[in-house]
């Protein structure tokens, strides 16, 4: 039996090439189904990467209560500041001002919403994996900035030793900074002070980043926020703050990637039935005669199945290979709808999405093989020789 | 049309195939329609935009605000025919996914200035007179269930109010529509007055942007580079431009849309193209030995090539049809759970019409090597096969 199975499959795997023409049409059809499943997943992917990446556990960030998502719409004062750095479990602060400003992107040359950061020091302490890899830090008390590696590479004039008119002041751009990839590298940093005189905030700031004694300690911290009847304040760990601002958009592209993935399968898997109809009817002589010669049915129905499993086999491989090539690595910047601003990230073909795509390509040519194989062992034998 | 029925049948005698060569091309165009539609959905505000509006914009990012002042400056401009203010609420109506822009807005000038939003003027009486009032499109308050005279509670994020609260109350008192439904955003909308007497008094004084309408829309760069120049050396600055400029603009930041669906577009029909030219060549090649009886019979080459070609057009406008049909009910039953996150989501016609005549033109691309080759067919060994 197995050596029945072995020798019809080979047989027929041995003269596909002569049907080349149709069986492209599996190929391509179910080639085309995986590379957009792949490359938008690895969409999906790459943006909640970016901003999953850019949380630490210990690490919390403070915003004024009711403004529960954005450091946009956030204003704190100096007397809550003041208030966070004495209690307990806070190792370091660091007061933050959070502003975007209009910079065109160079791919569009429209102007983008990019954040311009004011930091205190202690700001990299918090953040050990912000690293200058060009130029130097800016120095306190100028009009000096730093840029993330994707904000320079996406947006017009951020070069290293440019001057960047940014609402009505001139900032030299002294050093590129990269964080690991994570959505800081799309920001613009300089110093707080600076930044607070230059967009007229006077004291106030946007929020506060935390360095936690240990990663629990945000929820008694919330509690002495609470507790305090003239303080409102929120404090979200750093984790669960960038992971409720990737939610929505990761959401959405995943829904989507999906959705359009499975009516591209429908179409293909109709293709695949056509063309495997189409082989079995060429073959129907041949398959006759091996059924004459004293082989099973289930050989037969094996053998049609493999033919199109291998080609679809194929099609998901070449699909993945294009989304592969194509995308992997591919930097896009979107408008990030919880920060408000344009987050760059790089699509993300991990071998899970690899993974999910040649399941989808050999569920649809078991699919697309299933009705033609039976079909092809139900054929009465004496009519099928005949060539009816 | 004395063929028709002859290329009817001769599409319809390999039934499965057709069938399912058709059910591809229904898929594809499916697809056509609704990628079509989403990507519409970002570029809509583009479009129907109106011509003879301008959008004054602070200079160096939306998020800053201009202040209120600047509404009399600009109203005194020559060439504008009139002004008003809006101001990006932000909120949230009892969850984050239940998302619709807010604005307040000075209830008769607004509706003044968006000539193409109707509304009932005694409701308009109650919007300008009643204090808290708010009024909303009418698919809005349907999709929400709310009553004429409901409160309805937003919670504030930008805009707090000066008593420390952040919970927003306002009473619906009337329902507007957008004429040919060609809405930009669908925006709740209350009284400007009342917000700002309500909010952080800091706070107070500051719109987001400023709506123009000019007396002609032709002198609509003269009159932008104006009203810039006004503030030019203010520490608010301006920056005007139409409003389908500034909605391009927006758009444009979440990135090229229309790029991301062309390509899925493109790769689905590389697809179809293959598959169903592979179709027709097989259909033809089975039918060799009657193209020649048609030919013995008395059809000319044209002809018969005409039959072949036809019958391609036959079948990939029939997909397309229905397709498209079929993305048309789609997106209706699905408009209400997408409107959420994508907006206003409509089939329209410009997408309805490209389809069909991307589907014929396929039919043509795919039909015309088999008719060429249906026309050359020599009779004598074509009848020997």
């Amino acid at each position: 039996m197995l050596a029945q199975i072995f020798q019809i499959s080979l047989l027929n795997l041995r003269n596909l090439p002569q049907r080349l023409g149709s069986s492209s049409v599996i190929v391509v059809g179910i080639g085309g189904v995986v590379a957009v499943l792949v490359a938008i997943l690895a969409m999906a992917a790459g943006f909640s990467a970016t901003l999953n990446r850019s949380g630490a556990p210990d690490r919390a960030i403070v915003l004024r209560g009711g403004s529960s998502s954005a450091e946009l719409s956030s204003t704190i004062d100096n007397r809550s500041r003041q208030f966070v750095g004495t209690l307990d479990g806070v190792r370091l602060s660091s007061g933050e001002l959070y502003t975007v400003a209009d910079i065109p992107k160079r791919a569009t040359l429209l102007p983008s919403n990019v954040v311009i950061r004011g930091v205190e020091q202690s700001a990299f302490e918090i953040r050990p994996e912000v690293r200058i890899i060009e130029g130097r830090n800016f120095s306190p008390g100028r009009n000096e900035l730093i840029a993330g590696r994707a904000a320079g590479e996406q947006f017009v004039g951020i070069d290293l030793g440019a001057m960047v008119e940014l609402r009505q002041s001139v900032w030299e751009v002294v050093g590129i900074f990269e964080a690991d990839g994570s959505a800081y590298e799309s920001e613009l940093w300089t110093d707080l002070a600076i930044a607070q005189s230059a967009f007229r905030r006077f004291s106030l700031i946007s929020s506060m980043r935390l360095q936690l004694e240990h990663p629990g300690a945000a929820d008694s911290l919330q509690e002495a926020f609470d507790n305090n009847p003239s303080i409102d304040l929120a404090v979200t760990s750093e984790e669960e703050f960038f992971r409720g601002q990737s939610q929505f958009l990761t959401t959405l592209i995943t829904g989507f990637g999906y959705g359009v993935a499975l009516i591209m399968a429908v179409g293909a898997m109709f293709a695949a039935l056509n063309t495997m109809y189409a082989a079995v009817s060429t073959r129907t002589v041949e398959i006759a005669t091996l059924r004459a010669l004293g082989f099973g049915a289930a050989p037969v129905v094996i053998s049609v199945l493999a033919e199109a499993v291998a080609l679809a086999l194929i099609g998901g491989l070449l699909g993945a290979a294009v989304a592969w090539f194509g995308f992997n690595g591919y930097t896009v910047s979107t408008l990030n709808q919880g920060s408000f601003s344009q987050v760059a990230f790089d699509f993300a073909v991990s071998p899970d999405i690899l993974a999910t795509g040649i399941v989808w390509a050999l569920s649809l040519g078991l699919a697309g093989g299933l009705f033609p194989a039976l079909q092809a062992a139900r054929m009465p034998i004496t009519r099928a020789l005949r060539g009816d | 049309m004395k063929s028709f029925p002859l290329i009817w049948s001769n599409l319809f005698r390999r039934r499965v195939r057709t069938f399912l060569t058709l059910f591809s091309i229904i898929a594809a165009f499916l697809l056509f329609g609704l990628l079509r539609s989403i990507a519409g959905a970002f570029e809509m505000g583009v479009n129907v935009a109106g011509v003879d509006r301008l959008m004054v914009s602070p200079k160096y990012s939306m998020v800053d605000g201009l202040p209120i002042s600047h509404l009399a400056q600009i109203e005194a401009v020559e060439g504008v025919a009139g002004a008003t203010h809006m101001t990006w609420f932000g909120g949230t109506y009892q969850n984050p996914t239940n998302f619709f822009p807010k604005f307040p807005v000075q209830p008769r000038v607004y509706f003044d200035l968006y000539s193409e939003y109707i509304i009932d003027p005694l409701q308009l009486d109650a919007f300008e007179r009643i204090r808290t009032a708010a009024v909303a499109p009418a698919d809005l308050v349907e999709e929400y269930g709310w009553q004429i005279g409901d409160r309805i509670p937003i919670e504030g994020d930008i805009w707090l109010r000066g008593d420390g609260s952040d919970l927003w109350e306002f009473e619906l008192v009337g329902t507007y529509t957008v004429r040919d439904d060609e809405s930009t955003f669908a925006s709740f909308l209350f009284n400007y007055d009342y917000f700002d007497e309500a909010r952080i008094p800091d706070t107070q004084g500051i719109v987001s942007n400023f709506v123009v309408r000019v007396t002609d829309p032709d002198q609509a760069g003269e009159i932008s580079a104006r009203i810039d120049a006004q503030f030019e050396n203010s520490i608010n600055p301006t920056r005007t431009a139409t409003e389908e400029e500034s909605n391009r603009q927006f758009a444009a930041q979440v990135g090229d849309i229309g790029l991301i669906m062309n390509s899925i577009l493109s790769a689905v029909f590389f697809t179809i193209l293959l598959l169903t030219a592979n179709t027709m060549t097989q259909a033809l090649r089975e039918r060799i030995p009657e193209l020649a009886v048609l030919k013995t019979l008395g059809f000319t080459d044209r002809r018969v090539a005409l039959l072949v070609l036809l019958e391609s057009v036959l079948l990939c406008g029939l997909g397309g049809a229905v397709g498209i049909a079929l993305s048309g009910f789609a997106l209706q039953a699905l408009g209400p759970e997408l409107q959420g996150f994508l907006g206003q989501i409509e089939m329209t016609v410009a997408t309805t019409l490209s389809g069909v005549g991307i589907a014929l033109l396929l039919g043509v691309v795919v039909g015309l090597n088999p008719a060429l080759s249906a026309r050359r067919l020599p009779v004598v060994e074509a009848l020997r096969k």
